[in-house]
């Protein structure tokens, strides 16, 4: 099964095993990712003002791209996958917007919102399946007890993301089943690392940070696994709390046993 | 019309939501990460800019301060979406002449080597023009 990929610039640069091992697994599933040609940095941070327009036009550039090959846009960074599900949700419901991306990309075929948007672990639950991913899973994590740390931008807001219960979800919970562990439920798992706030105010992003780790920590966990680069960089460097935090593409390659592979 | 209408017009307008269905309960606030931070607290963003009183806003680092986690875009139980009157004040804030908050050669000082490109650019979208 084929499928656009956009990788964005961190899985680029500081989170390559991200990336790798997302291709290293995906390969495993026959899942075929291709990798948008050109795609350009989605910024990072959706804006929410309605008329920042040219900040949002990578994100229409790679959504257009997607539709041309009739494919859907896989996503792995959370915030990636927020700006771009965002926008897209801008191309059918901002007519402002709509017209004034017409007017200035003038494409033959002007994009409309067509392309579906999926994360990575919509991909495993809603097409691989993650009865088909146990299956295929032939070093299982052996019980241990993981922590999904969803962060904000998976699952905020709802309405648009619509990939889970923004307050109750499951779909990483489920993950960390099907790969043979014990997910670990705790208060914390979709409240704020910080974000980028760690630029400027480190002390603001420890403090938050190490909420989330305490929290993880007190309801049991021995790992955090997460999708955000920067929600890994700050509990790996601002939580005061010694628990090791990977991502998520990580523990599916080594429990599909294509880990060490490149 | 004077020009303080006018802010509050453009504000409003390029938040597109609604301050007059806010029924000021409070949980923006209560559920924002970042509202101690804050001097201006989310509800009061959303009031003040019905009220039109924007320039105190657009002079308190309340603007910088937001996350944008969107959790109080979510759990607005009226649909007013505070963030989205702090980005819009934000927006209006930056957008003038030398007010960038944040400028490229204060980068290098602010760098760590584990730190993701991810938080450069989003805080380049936030801060800058
Ligand atoms: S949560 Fe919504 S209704 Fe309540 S004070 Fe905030 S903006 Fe107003
Ligand atoms: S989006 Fe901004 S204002 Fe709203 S809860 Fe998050 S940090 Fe607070």
């Amino acid at each position: 099964m084929k499928f656009s990929y956009y990788p964005g610039c961190t899985l680029k640069t500081k989170a390559k095993e991200l990336d790798k091992y997302a291709r290293l697994s995906a390969e495993a599933l026959g899942i075929d990712l291709v990798e948008l040609e050109n795609w350009q940095c989605c910024g990072g941070a959706y804006s929410m003002a309605k008329d920042e327009i040219a900040s949002k036009l990578s994100s229409v550039r790679a959504l257009a791209a997607a539709k041309e090959k009739g494919q859907d846009l896989v996503t792995l960074c959370s915030a990636c996958h927020n700006v771009l599900k965002q926008v897209n949700n801008d191309m059918t419901t901002n007519e402002d917007m709509i017209n004034r991306v017409h007017n200035y990309m003038k494409d033959e075929e002007p994009y409309n919102g067509e392309t579906k948007v999926i994360h990575f672990l919509e991909l495993l639950r809603d097409v691989v399946g993650f009865d088909k991913l146990k299956e295929k899973v032939v070093n299982p994590l052996g019980g241990k007890k993981v922590a999904a740390y969803y962060g904000c931008l998976l699952l905020r807001p709802s309405k648009i993301m619509a990939m889970d219960n923004p307050e109750n979800p499951t779909i990483i919970e489920d993950f960390i089943r099907a790969i043979g562990g014990e997910p670990v439920v705790y208060p914390y798992r979709n409240e704020c690392c910080g974000g980028y706030i760690a630029l400027e105010d480190k002390n603001n992003a420890i403090k938050k940070s190490t909420l989330v780790m305490e929290s993880a920590e007190k309801n049991g966990a021995e790992e955090i696994i997460t999708a955000c680069p920067l929600c890994l960089y700050n509990l790996n460097k601002n939580g005061a709390v010694e628990l090791p935090v990977k991502y998520f593409t990580e523990l599916l390659a080594e429990a599909l046993g294509v880990k060490g592979e490149n | 019309m004077s020009f303080s209408n006018n802010l509050k017009e453009n504000v409003i307008r390029s938040a597109g939501v609604d301050p007059k269905k806010c029924m000021k309960c409070g949980k923006c606030t209560a559920t924002c990460p970042n509202g101690n931070e804050m001097e201006y607290k989310p509800h009061q963003f959303v009031y003040m800019v019905e009220k039109g009183d924007i320039e105190p806003l657009m002079n308190t680092d309340s603007i910088y301060k937001c996350l944008s986690c969107f959790a109080c875009v979510e759990r607005c139980p009226r649909g007013v979406e505070p963030a989205k009157f702090i980005e819009a004040v934000r927006v209006a804030k930056i957008r003038k002449q030398g007010e960038n908050h944040l400028k490229a050669d204060m980068i290098p000082d602010l760098l760590d080597e584990d730190l993701p490109q991810q938080a450069i650019v989003t805080a380049f979208r936030k801060y800058s023009k």
